[in-house]
């Protein structure tokens, strides 16, 4: 698909963050993900112009990262973690029950074009395995039937809420907060969750808190309230 | 020794993640006073308080800020490393979750004390919650003057930038990743020099991650003497550990330095169904295993290099006796063999050798020679690359043959999946059946 005018003015705006264009090659691939569902070699080629490089150099670094997809990814993403902690943990039978449903292997689009189904790395949410991703976004503490319940959900388009996140949107639109990162979707859900405060609940349970906090905090001047 | 809450104190408020949120708990005092002080006093400060680098190497951060040439003319930049991707380091991203307020405060008090007038977060692009979260504290810390030009009339400007990865491990460590904000692939390059003095376009340049930059503001505003009430003389202060794997509990532990984790295990509920430890890591997949043995070694940075690990991220993974340890140890070195990023031959060929060879002993069929010849394979890689990828790739096995042997000579003849049946290590065992 041709690059329009409107995408390469985008582009400019990422660069326009960095002391040097370069800087934002990047976020200019995700923003083309966004557009594209995949990195095409017109929008690697629109980035390189943005920046001032080849396209091969562009494509040197679009293939590095394994984000970057040069096939049509589809509307959802699904990532199951099967590094050692994730996987040992139920993550291997949750990625096995995922491939049966969708009929695909590891980094591989199903037949419908649909959805793509990937083994990923470590999501850093150990405390919460084993985890899934849809579109990147958080689906903590699976097991093999309640992730194969979410990908029916999605496949019969009805709304499926990130365990830490929004309402899942999609593939592209995930792509495009990577690139532009206020989305306004900071507040959704409940990014914090009871493992997260797993410690400050047996502290406070216990009565337990952080000791000798200087005295003069206590008469503080500057309320903390009245600044903001 | 109790759980200290300070950089978690109030993440069971919701609105924390707002500004009007963190300023109801104190939040931007910090920087308010430290705008007041001389930018070197503030390293000096830092450099008292004897904290050190959260991200796994444990480096003096006053220290490493000293490195920055000052008055030099050059600009300065500062990068905050989110790329968490470590395999068991799961803290940063809860940080950047319920409180990136605290990470920006002390991204705004880091700038102003080491010159920089730019600053990035470069956060992992798997993960678009904690980007959404830091991107929106950065536009309401912006809106509220902190961030911009004349922060808070002293004369002092800073833009905050947020950076999406896009799924490479090695943009963990500090030189791939300055390649990866440069547009390039995250390769590591050669040190020194090193990133203090030629770092981002090849200027002065602070590396740190994020748990060690939320410390900055609760240092500043409560001073050197209460940091240092925590932990002990060469590790002070407070960590926020995460423990998972087979626990009751799993989830964010904060605590001090030189907490043990018999202690740990005990605020995370024991091991579950009252079950045993086999062998769990302190601080990731990269640092040496330890097993029951080592449940009474305080977690400090000495203490556990006494032992034969590091404190790593801190981030303690715990495996109960229902695990296979080759099994595990294999996994481990497929994704360092995934993640190597090709630039240097012993750990591009080496990892892939590893890994194969590992892949014949899950499966059964390794040999009683291969058991000794992997240790010498491991030596080969390890102090041979750039970067510490190599030698993390080379830690998981020597460390489990210390303690398995007889696992891994029964592993010749005996898949792991008999040896140990993979179901039993589910944390859903029983409880789903399909």
């Amino acid at each position: 698909m041709a690059i329009s005018q409107s995408t390469r003015e985008q582009m400019q705006q990422l660069a326009a963050r960095y002391p040097r264009p370069r800087s934002a090659l990047m976020p200019m691939l995700h923003l083309v993900q966004s557009l594209e569902g995949e990195v095409t070699p017109d929008g690697i080629a629109a980035c390189a112009d943005a920046v001032g490089v080849s396209a091969a150099e562009a494509t040197a670094v679009a293939s590095f990262y394994t984000m970057y997809k040069r096939r049509p990814v589809g509307e959802h993403h699904i990532g199951v973690c099967t590094n050692t902690l994730c996987g040992l943990l139920g993550g291997d039978a949750v990625y096995e029950a995922l491939s049966e449903r969708l009929g695909v292997g590891h980094d591989t689009p199903t037949e419908d074009g649909r959805f793509w189904l990937e083994r990923i790395e470590c999501q850093a949410a150990c405390t919460h395995a084993p985890v899934m991703t849809v579109d990147w976004e958080y689906m903590d503490d699976v097991t093999p039937a309640s992730a194969v319940e979410i990908v029916d959900r999605l496949d019969r388009g009805e709304p499926v809420q990130s365990t830490r996140g929004p309402v899942i949107r999609d593939f592209r639109a995930t792509e495009r907060t990577l690139a532009f990162p206020e989305d306004g979707l900071a507040a959704e859900g409940t990014p914090v969750d009871a493992k997260m405060l797993a410690g400050l609940t047996v502290a406070k349970e216990r009565g337990m808190t952080a000791p000798g906090q200087p005295a003069q905090r206590a008469s503080d001047p500057i309320d903390a309230g009245q600044e903001g | 020794m109790p759980l200290t809450p300070v950089i978690t104190e109030h993440w069971d408020d919701p609105e924390l993640f707002t500004l009007a949120g963190y300023q109801r708990h104190g939040g931007y005092r910090a920087l308010a006073s430290a705008l007041q002080q001389d930018p070197d006093a503030l390293i000096g400060l830092v450099k008292d308080s004897g904290l050190r680098g959260r991200g796994g190497a444990g480096f003096p951060t006053g220290l490493k800020w000293s490195f920055v040439p000052q008055n030099d003319g050059n600009p300065h930049y500062l990068v905050v490393n989110a790329d968490e991707s470590e395999p068991g380091a799961c803290k940063d991203i809860p940080i950047m979750l319920a409180n990136p307020h605290a990470l920006i405060e002390g991204v705004i008090i880091t700038s102003y004390a080491i010159r920089a007038k730019h600053a990035f977060v470069y956060i992992r692009g798997e993960v678009p919650e904690a980007i959404r979260r830091v991107a929106n504290a950065v536009r309401e810390a912006r809106e509220a003057g902190f961030i911009g030009t004349n922060v808070l009339g002293s004369g002092f400007d800073v833009d905050v930038v947020i950076h999406s990865g896009a799924g490479a491990y090695i943009c963990g460590e500090e030189t791939a990743l300055l390649d990866s904000l440069e547009g390039f692939r995250g390769q590591p390059r050669l040190k020194p020099p090193f990133p203090a003095v030629a770092g981002l376009y090849a200027a002065p340049t602070v590396i740190n991650n994020v748990e060690t930059i939320c410390n900055i503001p609760y240092i500043i505003d409560r001073g050197v003497d209460w940091f240092r009430q925590f932990g002990t003389e060469k590790s002070p202060g407070f960590k926020v550990f995460a423990v998972s794997g087979h626990v009751n509990r799993p989830g964010i532990y904060e605590a001090p330095l030189g907490i043990t984790m018999r202690e740990l295990l005990d605020y995370a509920g024991g091991v579950r169904d009252g079950g045993e430890v086999k062998f769990w890591l302190p601080g990731g997949s990269s640092v040496p295993m330890l097993t029951g043995e080592h449940l009474d070694v305080p977690m400090t940075y000495e203490d556990m290099a006494a032992a034969g690990t590091m404190l790593g991220t801190g981030t303690p993974m715990v495996f109960d006796t229902t695990v296979s340890v080759v099994k595990a140890v294999t996994r481990w070195l497929e994704f360092y063999k995934h993640e190597s990023c090709g630039k240097c031959t012993p750990c591009r060929e080496g990892t892939y050798w590893i890994t194969g060879t590992l892949e014949r002993f899950e499966h059964g069929h390794g040999t009683d020679s291969e058991v000794e010849e992997l240790v010498e394979l491991c030596g080969q890689i390890m102090g041979r690359s750039f970067c510490a990828l190599g030698d993390a790739a080379a830690t998981p096995y020597p460390a489990a043959l210390k303690y398995f042997r007889d696992e891994f000579l029964a592993a010749t003849t005996t898949p792991a999946d008999e040896q140990f049946d993979p179901v039993a290590s589910y944390v859903y065992a029983g409880a789903v059946a399909r």
